[in-house]
């Protein structure tokens, strides 16, 4: 439980080193590096975006090359979510970096087949687009844009509306002079236009293309040079070739996919390179040397001092951290605990020389968890999917598996709790036992505690308590924070001062006969604790009162900021009855998981009703433990966030972001 | 069958009807968020379909005090009631879940809608996404304890 101790060291070294003392860093990944601030007018930064835009590149085409052959030769072997980045070693490493001109050779080739791919896609669209417009054509036997013979003009185009041949064979030979030597013929009609062809002669040109005309004849704006059916061949012919080809190219895709695992590597070393281009743009650099400045875990600053000195005689100074700097913060905590560091780093990292709530609230965190979901058989579930995740999947990311972790100890929790308030799988036992062995005596499971549903009064006096409890630790911590910063008066009048005030009024309250109405439980102090509630609510009150505003000058605005901070006890108020939901949804739960159990039971005993139970159970209680973990989870968070943060937490903090190889698919594993 | 029983099953029909109505409604137009935001970047899958399936609580909620209201009524096994005040007690105590569980679903699922905008700008602020709908089923998860704690004490 605290925040890891920070040093900060500056770099000043020799110019022809930076490469090396860069990568030094970089494979160490212990160190945060930062540039501003070193300002000097003999200073100067190179200009290194042209390279590391070509490594930025290079990294991309690599990304690309994985995304295509995961997608045309997918990697059977695969472990999906939680598999983590493989690990390598620095000789494979090496071996990539050696033959990378090969690589890179690879990635434009299959860059180039992507491309031709999705060319030849684009010309079978095409070819199918004009398939498709030369349907109505298809009867047609000369070419489209035949215009006559010797002795004959030809008129091949579209009508609006609907025609017969003979009646565009009256239509096209109006008015003509014997004999009428016209031939009409329609190819087809529908969808709003009919494709027709008429023939006639050279003479009679003219006055057919005028009545052709009266009836709307227009010729086709995109024509072939070529008889249709025939035009229609080549084209399905050119689509099957066009596919073929696509074929090919896959192959050839496909060919490279024994690499992948080379292309990973080559991938991430570009990215890194990209990185430590990206950090080299910032040193500043006199003619001979350049200088660094970066954050180091106190207890490793030895370390890299040496490494950098000895091998690279490097002049590494321990530094003061200067005004306005914030140091990056990294949590420690044991092992439980730090399974719930994403869960305070999701709200906000604490700042330096502040407190790191993390232990305590991971202790909270999962007693509330197991309260919400509160059933055996789903905590059980819970848990040994959990322990077998982080057993099989040892490398996963780093977030994940903390994650895993979490839920591990939540399902733990959730277990104890369902045996508490007697839940597993809601009241399967009963209902199994009922349905299907003609049980009938009483309760087989008996809960440890007592069942939320029979007495939920009890329960929802229990849920405040612990809310009190959980909000009284978290002013506790605030009140360790001002003794800690030395400020005793503070402690006294906003830590002791609420103590007292609250504790009082809790206090007057549990003997009162409202209390009793709601709860059913009769509670009679000592008549010393009367007088001894009236006192610290007194004390307290008054403290409150007249200390709250003391950086006032003016004791009518004093006491007026005193007495509204007394109004901020209906805060406290409905902090404690937000703690209710452990209640709502601990019976959420059981109640959801006796619905399903009774759907389940509803065909009676014999084999087709315990058919029926299984498959009703199975994806009854599959739903329940899905929305109702997810129900625990996010109610769990807002406990911890809005009521127990509430009361002392300040966020602030900066993550801490080494400089360190940018691997996204790979983790080298150094040997030492 | 008792009039005092048709207000009961009134009750217990309303709080599974409107607060599942709520729900379809708040997780329907957080859905549409949802599919949005995965049309242009898949990899948020995950997040998007917890904040969508926040809102859907409201329904289960319903659902539970119905359950509790038809097994204290006699529906489920049990002596059926025949009081009249007895029923109307029940309705009025199914009401908080009911309204409340209609109102806040919607609002919870439009809250959702505005959380998943967020997590698709910024992937890495879901826990500060998921607290903001949280907030507003505070009021449906007092409004069940408050008919939980009616239903279960009617006498």
């Amino acid at each position: 439980m605290a925040i890891v101790k920070m040093q900060k060291l500056s770099i000043c070294a020799n110019k022809k080193n930076r490469k090396a003392i860069l990568e030094t860093l970089q494979n160490l990944g212990i160190m945060e590096v930062f540039t501003e601030g070193i300002e000097d007018e003999d200073l100067k930064v190179t200009d290194t975006l042209s390279a590391r835009t070509k490594y930025e590149k290079r990294a991309e085409s690599y990304d690309r090359v994985l995304k295509l052959l995961s997608i045309y030769a997918p990697d059977k072997k695969k472990g999906g979510l939680f598999a983590g980045r493989d690990e390598i070693s620095r000789a494979d490493v090496d071996r990539i970096v050696q033959n990378r001109r090969m690589y890179n050779q690879d990635t434009v080739q299959i860059i180039r087949d992507e491309k031709e791919i999705t060319e030849c896609q684009g010309q079978i669209v095409k070819d199918r687009n004009q398939i498709e417009s030369l349907v109505p054509w298809q009867k047609l036997g000369v070419p489209m844009n035949t215009e006559g013979t010797k002795s004959t003009a030809v008129f091949i185009g579209t009508l609006p509306e609907d025609a017969t041949d003979a009646s565009l064979y009256a239509a096209a030979s109006k008015e003509l002079p014997e004999p009428v030597c016209v031939s009409a013929e329609v190819l087809s009609s529908g969808n709003e236009q009919t494709c027709v062809s008429v023939v006639c002669l050279k003479r009679d040109a003219a006055k057919v293309e005028e009545n052709l005309r009266a009836i709307g004849f227009a010729r086709p704006a995109q024509v072939v040079e070529d008889v249709p059916s025939a035009v229609t061949i080549s084209l399905e012919q050119d689509i099957e070739a066009q596919e073929k080809r696509i074929d090919e190219l896959k192959a050839d895709i496909c060919s490279y996919a024994g690499k992948r695992g080379d292309y990973r590597i080559a991938a991430d070393y570009y990215r890194t390179r990209a990185e430590k281009y990206k950090l080299l743009g910032t040193i500043p650099q006199s003619k001979s040397s350049f200088f660094l400045e970066g954050w180091v875990p106190a207890d490793k600053a030895e370390r890299v001092e040496k490494l950098l000195t000895e091998n690279y005689g490097a002049l590494v100074e321990k530094e003061e951290v200067r005004e306005n700097e914030v140091e990056p913060t990294i949590l420690h905590n044991n092992r439980f605990s730090q399974a719930a560091e994403g869960v305070l780093a999701s709200y906000g990292l604490p700042q330096h020389g502040r407190v790191d709530p993390t232990f305590i609230m991971s202790i909270f965190y999962v007693i509330f968890f197991g309260m919400m979901l509160s059933d055996a058989g789903y905590g059980i579930i819970m848990f040994v999917g959990c322990a077998i995740l982080l057993k099989k999947f040892p490398k996963m990311a780093e977030g994940t598996k903390k994650m895993m972790q979490l839920f591990f100890w939540c399902g733990l929790s959730t277990t104890f709790w369902g045996i508490m308030y007697g839940g597993f799988f809601g009241d399967a036992i009963e209902v199994v036992a009922k349905t299907f062995f003609g049980h009938t005596g009483g309760k087989i499971l008996k809960p440890l505690w007592f069942e939320p549903l029979t007495d939920p009064m009890r329960l929802l006096i229990w849920c405040m308590l612990f809310g009190v409890i959980h909000l009284y630790v978290g002013l506790g911590i605030k009140g360790y924070q001002s003794l800690k910063d030395g400020d005793v008066v503070a402690f006294v009048c906003d830590i002791l001062a609420w103590y007292a005030f609250l504790t009082g009024l809790i206090l007057m309250l549990v003997p009162s006969s409202l209390f009793a109405s709601i709860s059913g439980m009769e509670i009679q102090f000592p008549a010393f604790v009367g007088i001894l509630a009236k006192g610290l609510t007194i004390a307290g009150l008054a403290i409150i009162l007249v200390m709250s505003g003391r950086d006032r000058k003016n004791w009518a605005i004093r006491i007026a900021v005193g007495a509204y901070d007394i109004y901020g006890v209906t805060g406290w108020l409905s902090d404690v009855l937000s703690y209710s939901r452990l209640l709502a949804l601990g019976l959420a739960t059981g109640v959801i998981g006796s619905v399903i159990n009774m759907m389940g039971s509803m065909f009676g005993g014999g084999v087709i009703g315990a058919i029926l139970f299984v498959v009703i159970f199975a994806l009854g209680h599959t739903l329940n433990i899905g929305i109702n973990a997810l129900g625990a989870y996010v109610h769990t968070n807002r406990l911890q966030y809005v009521e127990f943060f509430g009361k002392f937490y300040e966020a602030g903090g900066k993550p801490f972001i080494p400089f360190q190889n940018a691997n996204k698919y790979v983790e080298v594993k150094e040997e030492r | 069958m008792s009039l005092g029983m048709v207000f009961a099953i009134l009750g217990a029909a309303l709080s599974t009807a409107l607060a599942g109505f709520g729900s379809a409604w708040g997780v329907g137009i957080a859905g549409q968020a949802a599919a949005g935001v995965v049309s242009e970047d898949p990899d948020q899958f995950a997040k998007v379909l917890l904040l969508q399936l926040l809102p859907g609580t409201q329904g289960i909620y319903g659902l539970l005090v119905t359950f509790i209201t038809l097994s204290n009524i006699g529906i489920l096994g049990g002596e059926p009631i025949t009081d009249v005040n007895k029923g109307l007690m029940y309705l009025f105590a199914c009401l908080p879940i009911a309204i409340v569980g209609l109102v806040s679903a919607y609002h919870q699922g439009r809250t959702s809608v505005a959380c998943i905008g967020l997590v698709a700008k910024k992937p890495d602020q879901f826990g500060k996404a998921m607290l903001f709908p949280a907030m507003v089923e505070t009021y449906a998860i007092l409004s069940l304890l408050v008919s939980i704690l009616a239903v279960t004490n009617i006498k």
